[in-house]
């Protein structure tokens, strides 16, 4: 039998969605019948809006899609200008204030406190900017991920930038790939440094060569089925199909239809083409898409890159992309660190005068939440990095702070346990205060999910946090598991989750003690990767250590059952009525 | 009168009447046989996987883990509250909830399917 979302969407969904969201606008939240709520906030996600939790009733969040994290001269003002009027609610995070934007780990922004009756006007200004947040959730093709600096980026083998687009214009609002059994997550990445991280989406393009008439020529190797939600995550398989980037849109729409086609409806737990590549293979997937959704032959894999792979390994040169690189025009990007994804509204339009000030006035946003600051020209360079607002969003920063990537959490997500964003603020900086590194480790990262949804790429971070509960002196607390050694590049690894159920205020000691023991065992200048993979589960969770320390958590209580975890009066019965319409 | 009960957000939450009521990441002290060693399961609730009515009693099936020894079970139509005049009613979930004896509770490895919203 078909699940509920499926006959929801049978009813209605996809382009359609959108004037009933501006009719429900226009007549007001109430207008929204009692007993269709669980359906309306499941089709409103087609046009990327999320009704936020239990207690924040009326109040939604709101994701953009940025096509590879590329945000145009002035988009970035605008998305600074909406946060500033309309991303403002109830509550103020004592961290980051009464409005901000979050960069997300699929190189998209969120907006949290959103009205229903501000809809119309945001989408208009949106779009009258040429930004967008149709099929920013939903079950259709997501925000299209890479490397964020393609097409300029000096390392790059094939400019992934003309085939990101084009495969966002064929199909966003493509009413025959609108509505799929489940989310259909899509990277394309051209450069050699991994940083599409290909490995962990549905999709994958990575850049690879092909003989052809005696002639290497650059295109795509086609990797399906990867991800990381729920306790299954997996790596795209290798399907053995290159493409070249004129074909890409044709292999691609093949797929989203073999996955539309194919995919289970009956069961969204099991609806990802993950599972379905598990039950068939690669081989039945490749001979599927040739017989039934190709009309040309399909080329065998090519020649890849992914040896040269940094991103996110632990090793290399390249595990993020912040700091000074240069361009291929000769100009330079800088990578400038964003705490855990979020910026106040008043520094995301100070960004963007640095961006026109400096630079083209581009900005590009990374997977590892992070902005890019593109088209410096060697000439301003000093007098850039010089900027005051660049001490809090630093192109050098600790190790910690670089290495921290946190989703949503129960501020405002439903599905998540535990409080994320402002506890792994508060981490970083206490373990930039009280943990020492080896000198010759300046990448250490930290990813705290809230739940097994692992938005924050929890499994492959050096160290993984994951939202759990446990009982401290008999009292139910906030708690994390504990997972070592994740990573990608040419041999991905999921984390091993070694360590269970550490109440949250003694995880930074433990860290620490982590650490401690790797500055002081490891061989040779080994990575941290490295370490725990000689190390087995029983070792690593004896040098996990978990253990109180000044370090005080001051959300220790179930979060989830605030309205908001940061107001006086926390308690749902304290919760704000739904905004008036106006 | 009908009310609708759902598993909604992939398993995170019971939906009765389009309001969500009962979340996962609650410690729910079980008395189920089978669910783990322990007399009584601590088990924190990380998956709801079906909701069901047993009389005027909603149940719930639901994918969790014991806090004190640590295994994984699915554990059958934990009883989470009542329809009482139409209305759901939250039961005590701090207390010891009993399940029926009748249906086997297995541990799990992984994390088993569901049929979700």
């Amino acid at each position: 039998m078909p699940s509920d979302v499926e006959h929801w969407k049978s009813e209605a969904y996809g382009n359609e969605i959108r004037d009933h969201l501006f009719e429900f606008a226009e007549q007001g939240y109430d207008s929204i019948p009692d007993d269709e709520h669980d359906a309306w906030f499941e089709r409103f996600k087609w046009w990327g809006l999320y009704h936020q939790r239990n207690g924040q009733e009326g109040y939604f969040m709101m994701r953009i899609g940025t096509p590879n994290g590329v945000l145009n001269p002035g988009q970035l003002r605008v998305v600074g200008e909406i946060a500033d009027e309309y991303a403002r609610g109830p509550g103020a995070n004592p961290i980051f204030g009464e409005s901000y934007a979050d960069f997300t780990t699929r190189q998209s922004i969120q907006l949290h406190w959103i009205e229903l009756s501000d809809v119309p006007a945001i989408f208009e200004k949106l779009e009258s900017n040429g930004l967008s947040t149709q099929q920013a959730c939903g079950d259709s093709w997501r925000n299209i991920v890479g490397n964020p600096v393609a097409g300029k980026d000096g390392q790059e083998v094939v400019d992934a930038w003309p085939v990101i687009r084009d495969l966002n214009e064929e199909f966003k609002g493509n009413d025959d790939h609108s509505n799929l059994p489940r989310k259909w997550k899509v990277s394309v990445t051209g450069s050699a440094d991994g940083s599409g991280q290909g490995d962990i989406n549905d999709l994958a393009f990575e850049p690879a060569y092909k003989r052809i008439d005696g002639e290497d020529v650059v295109g795509f190797n086609v990797r399906v089925g990867g991800g990381l939600a729920r306790n299954e995550p997996r790596f795209a398989r290798d399907i053995d199909v290159w493409v070249r980037p004129d074909n890409a849109a044709a292999v691609a729409g093949g797929l989203s239809a073999l996955f539309r086609d194919n995919g289970d409806r009956e069961d969204r737990y099991n609806a990802r083409i993950k599972f379905l590549v598990d039950e068939w293979g690669a081989d039945q997937v490749r001979e599927t898409l040739q017989d039934e959704y190709v009309d040309f032959e399909l080329e065998t894999a090519g020649r890849d890159v992914r040896e040269e792979y940094t991103y996110n390994t632990g090793g290399g040169e390249r595990n993020d992309l912040v700091g000074v690189h240069e361009q291929k025009d000769g100009t330079n990007f800088v990578g400038l660190n964003v705490l855990v994804g979020r910026m106040g509204a008043a520094d995301v339009l100070e960004l963007a005068d640095l961006a026109e000030a400096y630079g083209s006035g581009e900005v590009r946003l990374s997977q590892r939440q992070n902005v890019i600051v593109t088209d410096v020209p060697d000439s301003e360079l000093d007098a850039f990095l010089d900027e005051p607002l660049l001490d809090h969003y630093s192109p050098d920063p600790s190790p910690f702070m670089r290495g921290s990537v946190a989703c949503t959490g129960t501020e405002f997500c439903s599905l998540s346990i535990v409080e994320t964003k402002n506890r792994q603020v508060r981490y970083a900086r206490w373990l930039k205060q009280n943990a020492d590194l080896p000198d010759d480790v300046d990448e250490f990262h930290v990813h705290l999910s809230g739940c097994t949804a692992s938005c924050a790429q929890p499994q492959i971070a050096d160290v993984s946090l994951r939202g759990m509960k446990t009982r401290k002196n008999g009292e139910a607390v906030e708690a994390l598991d504990v997972g070592l050694g994740g990573g990608l590049g040419d041999e991905p690894q999921f984390a091993r989750w070694v360590t269970q159920r550490v109440p949250v205020d003694e995880v930074p000691g433990g860290l620490a003690n982590l650490i401690e023991s790797f500055a002081a065992q490891r061989e040779n200048g080994e990575g941290f990767r490295e370490f725990v993979a000689r190390h087995d589960d029983e070792e690593l969770d004896g040098l996990v250590e978990p253990e109180e320390t000044d370090y005080e958590d001051p959300m220790m209580h179930n979060t989830k059952m605030t309205w908001y975890p940061y107001a006086d009066e926390d308690g749902m019965d304290a919760s704000p009525p739904a905004p008036a319409d106006d | 009168m009908t009310t609708r009960l759902r598993v909604l957000d992939d398993g995170a939450w019971l939906s009765v009447d389009d309001t969500r009521r009962v979340s996962v990441s609650e410690l729910w002290r079980v008395d189920a046989p089978d669910v783990c060693e322990c007399d009584l399961a601590d088990l924190v609730v990380e998956n709801f996987l079906a909701v069901g009515v047993d009389g005027r009693t909603v149940t719930a099936r639901v994918y969790g883990q014991c806090i004190v020894c640590g295994t994984k079970s699915t554990v059958e139509w934990v009883p989470v509250g009542r329809i009482v005049d139409g209305e759901f009613a939250d039961i005590d979930r701090d207390g010891v909830l009993s399940v029926p004896r009748d249906v086997p509770n297995e541990p799990a490895a992984a994390e088993p399917e569901r049929k979700s919203g």
